[in-house]
């Protein structure tokens, strides 16, 4: 009965053409760095050599190490079954998977140091001939960040450039947020299997993602989000980008691995700013410092990579809105960050009722946004949010 | 020799008249007590023996037999002592028992002789007079209370050796026993020092506050540590309208029978105001014990319950508050019987935004959302649908600490709270509602009349706000308050905006930043 299941299984998978089961097998084995799967691949041009080798043969290839091979030999002993089993969930699932010699594999992380072998994604990957960029920041973000983010992923997704980020909380989510209310294409690189949805809370981002572009990781599918595959999944969401913006990142940040890789692999890296001494910028602000492009806007940002340089800003909406002279008060008062109601009544000494109109006329021209429970900000440009 | 003395004994926050009868006879001298009596009435036994002997009573030795009728209901208390002491003293014929006659006695007893105060007095003598009784001779201590009661006549005992004598004293002249007081209309609040007057600058705050009070409505107050919010908790419990003298008698009651009639001596119509410490048992919150006593729930009938770091408290705790906020009472079942204690409270809760309190300032706060969202999900869905407004407590700019100005007084609020209670008890005249935290769902159209903007705004918010059905509703009540506070029949769109401002706070809205 196993046999039959086994064969049914099989043949499935080769019907549907996609994914080969022992390139699946390489693919997958875990400790062994995409750079010496790439060796062993030239090795052993066909997979399914390397998975009946007898125990010994691994001789040959002096460059691995002890642990290397114990890893290798560890997954020999996984049965065929199990095999075509994970090759056939991916096909239910809808993973396809890009191996080091696949020409869909990016070339952009061809020439990355130490690429991954194999690519699970849903959806599709980052087109050649269209720009990429990538933007990164912190989880726990202010307003103002969020804001940010959602208007240059808006901003850049409206220009046809794909925006590839980490799907976290935050700054990621939101810049895949601005790029998907463009209509425009996203791609999140996640530190588990694709099909788990890691942070639970982005549920409709990553349901909305693949049709707009594309889920990807190096981990098979299943891979549970262990914190040790965070730093690492970062060198893909800078490897597939041609520039890397830093929203938000405090002193320490996985962003900042993520710019250090982008600086390695020789990528762009641009930051935006903050303000002085503010702990959620201090990151970026660094690495302005230390000679990182400064992104002020999103015109002036595309200009600069060369990629639109008749980029018109579309922040002039807004400032063609006529406000009336109590709204011109209270939208002055209105900052970055967010400010309570119990503020913006001291600092404009209006009666309460007056205030609260002027706010919800205000809210429904688009010149500011409740962040949280009766905190506003002010909004820059009025094409987003 | 027989005699029969009445006395009472308390069940929950009722009282139930008993009779203790004394048999004195010849025989192997011995000292018997039968009835369904607890321990604690057992051992009435050795203190009065020693008690006799101290107040210079000697008895001669002989068997002595002491029943508790009716037999069926469990004797707990310690006032049993006098009427047994008096009981064994009239089957001696030391006294007339005619004299004990028609009059209810409670008091417990020390060795020397000394009568003691009693918990539980108020009840006894409540129920002495619903039994048509005229009398009751109580420890001096607990005279304070035993006057609230209306056409009784008391008799103070201050010594076993004197009681006696009082009960002669009554008989010839009973004029002189009539006391009936009602207390002055002295503290306003069990929460003492603190006033509105004290509290600068946080004027939404203030503002939420007064309608909570004035609509009688729960409130979370979430704000940094240091903001103010335990200071605005207390203030608030000095703004309720004042107490009618049912009430002020059914809170006495409950304090009597928990045996702190103490702290309501001297602020009889003082709302109370209870602030249990976050580590308190499901019991304790509630109610509870092998003869259930009422928990700090009840101790807060009629005022305020306020619960500071909300989500430190134990799960279980502050789930049984559920029903009671419902129903504003609470029944607790124990092998000793079902007893009913009032709860008709107003909860105020107090909590910090995350761990560490600073949340969403994100200069000083670094908590990620997930702790911030465990942090608020320590609260259940359940009780937080009992809470009507929900306000942050902003910590204040040192300009506005030191600005001077003059703060209105909790008088001048309380002033405006109670006209609106007026407003509130005219509407409901003849339903069983009393306020407008606990008007039904189906009643709301009724007694709610919406002008069309604010109708507008409500139904355009339902969305952008992700409001509940019962979000929807409530923001209908309180909107009814505010429009009560400012006079108009109908709830205008100003209002409801100041309504929707005193929502819940939405956890995903709140952690994920838009």
């Amino acid at each position: 009965m196993t046999e039959n299941r086994r064969d049914s299984i099989g043949t499935k998978g080769e019907e549907k053409g996609s994914i080969q089961k022992f390139e699946y097998w390489l693919a997958g084995i875990p400790s062994v760095s995409g750079k010496k799967k790439i060796q062993l691949k030239a090795q052993f041009p066909d997979p399914e050599e390397l998975y009946r080798l007898p125990k010994g043969q691994l001789q040959k290839a002096p460059w691995l190490t002890e642990k290397e091979k114990a890893a290798i030999a560890a997954a020999q002993q996984i049965p065929e079954p199990k095999l075509d089993a994970g090759v056939c969930c991916c096909a239910k699932e809808q993973i396809q998977l890009a191996t080091w010699q696949d020409a869909k594999y990016p070339k952009r992380l061809r020439d990355i140091y130490n690429p991954p072998y194999g690519l699970y994604y849903r959806g599709s990957l980052p087109p050649e001939d269209a720009p990429s960029v990538a933007i990164v920041g912190a989880r726990s973000c202010s307003a103002y960040g969020v804001q940010m983010a959602g208007e240059i992923g808006w901003g850049l997704a409206s220009q046809g450039i794909s925006v590839i980020s980490g799907m976290a909380l935050g700054i990621d989510g939101a810049g895949h947020q601005g790029a998907l209310k463009a209509h425009g294409r996203t791609y999140g690189i996640f530190g588990c299997g694709v099909d788990v949805c890691y942070p639970a809370s982005h549920r409709e981002l990553y349901e909305a993602i693949p049709a707009r572009g594309g889920l990807v990781s190096e981990y098979q599918p299943r891979t549970k989000p262990l914190a040790m595959f965070f730093p690492q999944r970062n060198r893909i969401i800078s490897g597939l980008s041609d520039a890397v913006i830093v929203v938000e990142a405090r002193e320490k940040s996985g962003a900042l691995i993520t710019a250090d890789f982008a600086l390695e692999q020789g990528r762009e890296v641009y930051a935006v700013p903050g303000r002085a001494g503010d702990p959620l910028s201090e990151g970026a602000n660094r690495l302005i410092r230390q000679g990182a492009g400064i992104f002020l806007s999103i015109g002036d940002f595309l200009k600069e990579m060369g990629i639109f340089a008749d980029f018109v800003g579309y922040s002039a909406k807004n400032q063609k809105l006529s406000l009336e002279k109590s709204e011109k008060l209270v939208y002055s008062c209105v900052d970055l960050s967010p400010k309570s109601i119990e503020g913006l009544l001291a600092e404009t000494s209006l009666p309460f009722g007056e205030l609260m109109e002027i706010l919800e006329s205000l809210r429904e021209k688009g010149c500011i946004l409740e962040v949280y429970k009766n905190y506003y900000i002010r909004l820059e440009i009025s094409g987003f949010a | 020799m027989y005699s029969i003395v009445s006395t009472a004994t308390v069940c929950g926050i009722q009282s139930v008249l008993v009779q203790v009868e004394a048999d004195v006879s010849d025989g192997m001298p011995a000292f018997e007590m039968v009835g369904a009596l607890s321990s604690e009435v057992k051992e009435a036994k050795e203190r009065v023996r020693a008690a006799f002997r101290n107040s210079g009573i000697r008895l001669a030795p002989k068997k002595i037999t002491v029943n508790i009728y009716p037999a069926d209901i469990r004797k707990t208390g310690t006032g049993f002592d006098l009427p047994i002491a008096l009981a064994i003293l009239a089957a001696y014929g030391k006294v007339p028992g005619k004299h004990l006659e028609g009059i209810l006695f409670a008091g417990e007893i020390s060795l020397n002789g000394e009568i003691r105060p009693t918990a539980g007095i108020l009840p006894m003598v409540l129920a002495a007079k619903e039994a048509g009784k005229h009398t009751v001779c109580i420890p001096k201590g607990n005279l304070g209370e035993a006057e609230l009661v209306k056409g009784m006549a008391v008799l103070p005992a201050e010594t076993l050796s004197q009681v006696a004598g009082v009960v002669e004293e009554f008989h010839q002249d009973p004029e002189k026993f009539q006391t009936s007081k009602v207390p002055p209309r002295t503290g306003q609040c069990m929460a003492e020092g603190c006033d509105f007057a004290g509290i600068h600058g946080q004027k939404i705050l203030k503002r939420a506050c007064e309608v909570a009070a004035a609509g009688r409505h729960n409130m979370l107050l979430v704000g940094p540590p240091g903001a103010g919010k335990t200071m605005a908790a207390r203030a608030t419990a000095t703004i309720l309208p004042a107490l009618s003298e049912e009430e002020a008698l059914e809170i006495a009651r409950i304090y009597s029978v928990s045996g702190r009639f103490g702290q309501r001596q001297g602020q009889f119509f003082a709302r109370p105001f209870r602030n249990p410490h976050h580590t308190i048992s499901v019991a304790g919150l509630a109610g509870g014990g092998t003869v259930p006593k009422p928990g700090e729930l009840s101790l807060a009938h009629k005022g305020v319950l306020f619960l500071d770091e909300l989500t430190e408290f134990k799960r279980e705790a502050l789930e049984v508050l559920r029903q009671p906020l419902e129903e504003k009472s609470i029944r607790i079942a124990r092998s000793s019987g079902s007893f009913c204690f009032p709860a008709d409270v107003m909860l105020i809760g107090a909590m910090n935004p995350c761990g560490c309190g600073y949340y969403p300032d994100r200069r000083k706060c670094a908590c990620s959302p997930s702790v911030v969202s465990r942090h608020l999900g320590k609260l259940s869905r359940p009780l937080l649908d009992r809470i009507d407004l929900t306000v942050e407590v902003r910590r204040l700019p040192l300009a506005e600490i030191i600005s001077g100005e003059r703060e209105e007084t909790s008088e001048t609020i309380q002033n405006r709270v109670q006209a609106v209670k007026e407003v509130q008890k005219k509407r409901f005249a003849g339903s069983a509602i009393s306020c407008n935290s606990q008007i039904p769902a189906a009643n709301i159209e009724e007694f709610c009349p919406m002008g069309q903007d604010a109708k507008k705004l409500l139904q355009g918010s339902f969305e952008r706000l992700g409001l509940s059905a019962r979000g929807y509703y409530r923001a209908i009540r309180v909107a009814r308050t505010i429009a009560d506070i400012e006079g108009s029949r109908q709830i205008r769109r100003v209002h409801m905006m100041e309504s929707l401002m005193y929502r819940e706070i939405d956890r995903k809205a709140w952690v994920g930043l838009g």
